[in-house]
């Protein structure tokens, strides 16, 4: 089995080709504006302290729901309106992630965060997006666990 | 809130309303610079005619920890399409964090002609103003700056030192965990990690997002900030004062509220911050 879910493998390819910090935001925004915040089947505010992400300053929190075929769905909330960053980080993790086998998704590294946003994104931002990654990893995580 | 020019502050002119910025949108003697955290805010939309600054790209050495030199700076002017009378005035995300960042940097170079869009772009979307993905473009201008001065609003780490010796005040303006030393920075992160947990001996902790309200990011009234700077923490219009948080952007915010808000005449921003202190061998540190 490969190492890496194949959608996430594509669109980190899609980000290779990037070639301009304003290229970068475009396609960044473009997925932002996918992001379609938790359904009230899963959660509803205020959302609990245990699925918040640690160091996002935009607030966000992630659920997983199983799925058959030792897979996972992703939900996320982000609750700062200009954390546009983040949502755009819970579409690509929900559009690479869910449905993809669990045992890849727990190998995935939160530095796909600098590959995606680019090395010079700030320490602050850094550490909440990778915080999402991180997060996703360990339901993964706990998810073979069980 | 209450109008700038009602809340007892030392420079209320360092601060314009959003009203006043939507009045001046095509005034040529203004330009209005947008400094966000999140890089896709601007491009996303942003106050008709705005530029942008963005800390990585445009106020930072590319190679050395250090900001940009005198002719990074004219060049960066003349981008934006600034002169040195231009009337700069910052807004941006996280109640204008990045904002007074910016202005900061700008008066390194002697460009203390600038202001705070009070409320930043938090307020300015709050109150249904026009937004535009539109890029502006300025005829480019000749700026000739002065040579970066650091002596005036910018603290090096053997100042910091002389502080600690002689018990005079630090502004700590991080989080209570990164103050107490419980949170560091997250593990595997390449840039801006520290080696040590803590603060600098003597610091008062003042998170910097203490001086604005969160509901509109508007700062603060005078006699708010006095009791949390004076009362709270001790701090007097006559005292040489030093900020600082992890890299020194946070800390700007703070240094703009003492100095200009409050009127304290000698506060400087130590932008080695934590990142520099966290990694120092041989420094005392705190818990």
């Amino acid at each position: 089995m490969p190492e890496i879910p194949e959608r996430l493998k594509e669109l980190l390819a899609d980000f290779s080709f990037v070639t301009s910090r304003s290229e970068r935001a475009e396609l960044l925004i473009e997925l932002a504006d996918r992001f379609e915040p938790v359904p009230s089947r899963i959660a509803v505010p205020p959302y609990p302290e245990d699925h918040r992400v640690q160091y996002c300053e935009s607030e966000a929190y992630v659920w997983a729901e199983d799925q058959p075929g030792d897979s996972l769905k992703f939900y996320f909330a982000v609750e700062n309106p200009q954390g546009l960053s983040a949502m755009a980080m819970a579409v690509i993790l929900d559009e690479t992630l869910s449905g993809a086998p669990v045992e890849q998704v727990a190998q995935v590294a939160p530095d796909i965060v600098l590959k995606i946003f680019g090395n010079d994104i700030s320490m602050g931002k850094g550490q909440g997006l990778m915080g999402m990654v991180s997060v996703v990893q360990a339901e993964a995580r706990r998810r073979l666990a069980n | 809130m209450t109008d700038i020019s009602e809340r007892g502050y030392a420079h209320a002119e360092m601060l314009v309303s959003t009203e006043w910025v939507a009045e001046h949108l095509n005034d040529p003697n203004v330009r209005i610079i947008e400094s966000d955290e999140d890089l896709l805010l601007y491009a996303s939309g942003h106050v008709p005619g705005a530029v942008e600054v963005d800390w990585t790209a445009d106020l930072n050495d590319p190679l050395r920890r250090d900001y940009l030199n005198r002719e990074g700076f004219e060049a960066l002017a003349s981008r934006i399409g600034i002169t040195p009378e231009t009337l700069c005035v910052f807004y941006g995300d996280k109640n204008n964090w990045w904002a007074a960042y910016a202005l900061w940097v700008f008066h390194l170079f002697g460009h203390t002609n600038a202001r705070i869009m009070d409320g930043g772009r938090l307020k300015w979307v709050q109150e249904g103003r026009p937004m535009t993905r539109e890029m502006p473009a300025y005829p480019r201008t000749r700026y000739t700056a002065p040579e970066r001065d650091d002596s005036v609003v910018r603290a090096f780490r053997d100042h910091v030192m002389q502080h600690v010796e002689a018990r005079r005040p630090l502004i700590d303006v991080r989080s209570p965990a990164e103050f107490s030393g419980e949170r560091l920075h997250m593990e595997d992160y390449p840039n801006e990690g520290a080696l040590r947990g803590g603060h600098i001996p003597g610091a008062r902790n003042v998170p910097w997002s203490r001086a604005v309200n969160p509901q509109d990011g508007t700062f603060k009234p005078a006699e708010e900030l006095r009791l949390i700077y004076e009362d709270e923490h001790e701090l007097s219009p006559d005292d040489d004062v030093i900020v600082y948080c992890r890299i020194g952007e946070r800390s700007s915010h703070t240094w703009f509220v003492l100095r200009y808000l409050l009127g304290y005449e000698k506060v400087r921003n130590y932008d080695g911050s934590w990142t520099e202190w966290g990694n120092l061998v041989n420094v005392p540190i705190e818990r």
